[in-house]
């Protein structure tokens, strides 16, 4: 029997445009929370996997496990400290590894540190470094852009099943509503359809109200077998399942350009891993790092057939409704630090599931479904956390 | 970013639509692959070159306003996904067409143009671009 698998401590930084912070400090600052919140000592710590995505070429850092691990103070620990990437899908992706790690029996506590610090580059110049989520040579190449691919799947998406683009506006408006809650969000103010719907074209017709904005920013978690957790008398969440899938990296080459089969199968996988239905999910985080992946991703993960996810929305999707999505504030409002989006997703889990999210508290929280992908949805990840 | 290795190594593929045609199954690739996805192995040394026509028609399509660097003189301008005649779907963009004309199903043929310039004195990297019929 392979050991189960918690949540023992998260936390994270306030996510914005930080521009006083560095990306080790915040890196050590979520770091140090997260520790704190477990109520272990560094020592306890046996391996560290790194989240970053664009380190390498916005901030010219590599190697950012030795990063984390140096200035947290733990270098002379001597522990393995790698970088796990792939790409806005990294943060989840090394929550996998954690998971993993566990279940094979190698570790009993694992950390997770997931950084992003994106300001350090803006504009025009920025874009070049984002479009490397995309396949440089026959996508970025051609002048497309991430935007520009959410874009064609927006526009198509639309035309087939005949949504109106308010549809689709209704995820960055739920999450502005949430995020006004969560003190960490990049952005705190709610977001009215008129604004929303005026807001300055960025690749038609997504405008900038549909877009993630680019957020500085970190998360980290300690996981650990649940022996280790009885033996020092501490607390955690459990992580259920993992789900895993990969698809072609350029959108051009998939089966669809409106459904995610890699999303389709993690979800598949994770589902029947925890052995639990759709309607035991007490709330998702799904990565809409632009709405209409809001919208493929509610269909994707099995909510509502392709074409209807105007439908779940309307039957509520706020935090006292039925299906709470993005309780945080999601990608949109809470802040999208690439490489650290996917691990602040079980941050808000871990403060939900232990009934300690405040205003935007979901009542009688068991289960919590997480969903990370990579790019336009050359990889995803699905996580379900929750139960006893 | 772009180093002129890579401007010439995929250059055929680039200026003439050079996609991978596998032996075994028929099927045409674009960009090329090495490996065909259905067959695997069974296409390993089979896989030979062919010129594709450039003509096809618009799956979807937008217009970008917010463009990096190396596009930033173009802009806006329209991105779309283009299924070929032969089979494979493409990224590109189209040019020197009336966007009232730009739609769903559309027919386009390529064209050969200026695609990117890496700041200035910088290369300039060439390649296919759309136009509507
Ligand atoms: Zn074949």
């Amino acid at each position: 029997m392979s050991e189960d698998v918690y949540i023992i401590g998260a936390g994270e930084t306030k996510f914005g445009e930080l521009w006083e912070r560095s990306l080790r400090e915040l890196a050590v600052e979520a770091g140090l929370k997260a520790v704190e919140n477990a109520g272990v000592y560094s020592k306890d710590i046996q391996v560290l996997y790194g989240s970053n995505s664009l380190a390498g070429t916005i901030n010219a850092q590599n190697d950012i496990g030795s990063l984390i691990a140096d200035f947290s103070g733990i270098a002379s620990n001597h522990i393995p400290a790698i970088r796990i990437e792939a790409s806005s899908a990294s943060g989840a992706a090394a929550v996998r590894e954690a998971y993993l790690a566990i279940k094979s029996g190698e570790y009993d506590c694992v950390m997770v540190g997931a950084v992003e610090k994106m300001t350090d580059l803006y504009g025009p110049e920025m874009l070049d470094h984002v479009s490397t989520l995309l396949d440089r040579e026959w996508e970025a190449f051609f002048g497309a852009t991430p935007a520009a691919m959410a874009a064609l799947t927006a526009r198509k998406y639309m035309h087939d099943f005949n949504v109106e683009k308010e549809n689709i506006m209704a995820i960055p408006i739920s999450d502005h509503r949430n995020a006004s809650m969560n003190p960490d969000a990049h952005f705190r103010n709610k977001l009215t359809m008129e604004t929303a719907m005026g807001a300055t074209m960025i690749s038609e017709p997504l405008n900038m109200m549909d877009c993630a904005p680019m957020s500085d920013g970190a998360a980290a978690l300690v996981i650990a077998s649940g022996s280790f957790m009885k033996r020092n008398r501490l607390n955690g969440v459990r992580i259920l399942s993992s789900g895993i899938s990969q698809d072609f990296l350029a959108l051009h080459s998939r089966n669809s350009i409106y459904t995610m089969d890699s999303t389709v199968l993690a979800a598949r996988q994770a589902m029947e891993k925890a052995g639990l239905k759709h309607k035991d999910m007490s709330f998702l985080e799904i990565h809409d790092s632009y709405s209409i992946y809001g919208i493929t991703a509610i269909e994707d993960l099995g909510f509502a057939k392709k074409g209807k996810a105007a439908e779940v929305i309307q039957s509520g999707i706020d935090i006292n409704s039925a299906l709470p999505i993005n309780p945080s504030g999601g990608l949109k409002a809470k802040g999208y630090p690439i490489g650290a989006a996917g691990v602040s997703q079980f941050v808000e889990a871990v403060l939900q599931l232990t009934e300690k999210a405040g205003q935007r508290q979901i009542k009688d929280a068991r289960y919590g479904m997480m969903h990370s992908i990579a790019g336009t949805g050359s990889t995803s990840l699905v996580h379900i956390v929750g139960g006893e | 970013m772009g180093k002129l290795s890579s401007v010439w190594r995929e250059a055929d593929h680039r200026y003439r639509l050079v996609a991978h045609k596998c032996g075994n199954c028929g099927r045409v690739y674009f960009p090329p692959r090495d490996i065909c996805p259905v067959c695997h192995r069974d296409s390993i040394g089979k896989m030979t070159e062919q010129e594709l026509a450039g003509t096809g028609s618009i799956v979807s399509y937008t217009v970008v306003h917010d463009a990096p660097m190396a596009f930033s003189r173009q802009k806006p301008y329209i991105i779309a996904l283009i299924e070929l005649d032969e089979g494979p779907v493409i990224t590109g963009q189209i040019v020197d067409s009336d966007p009232s004309e730009v739609d769903f199903g559309k027919r386009v043929h390529s064209v050969f143009r200026r695609i990117r310039e890496d700041g200035k004195g910088g290369i300039i990297e060439y390649g296919y671009k759309f136009v509507v019929d």
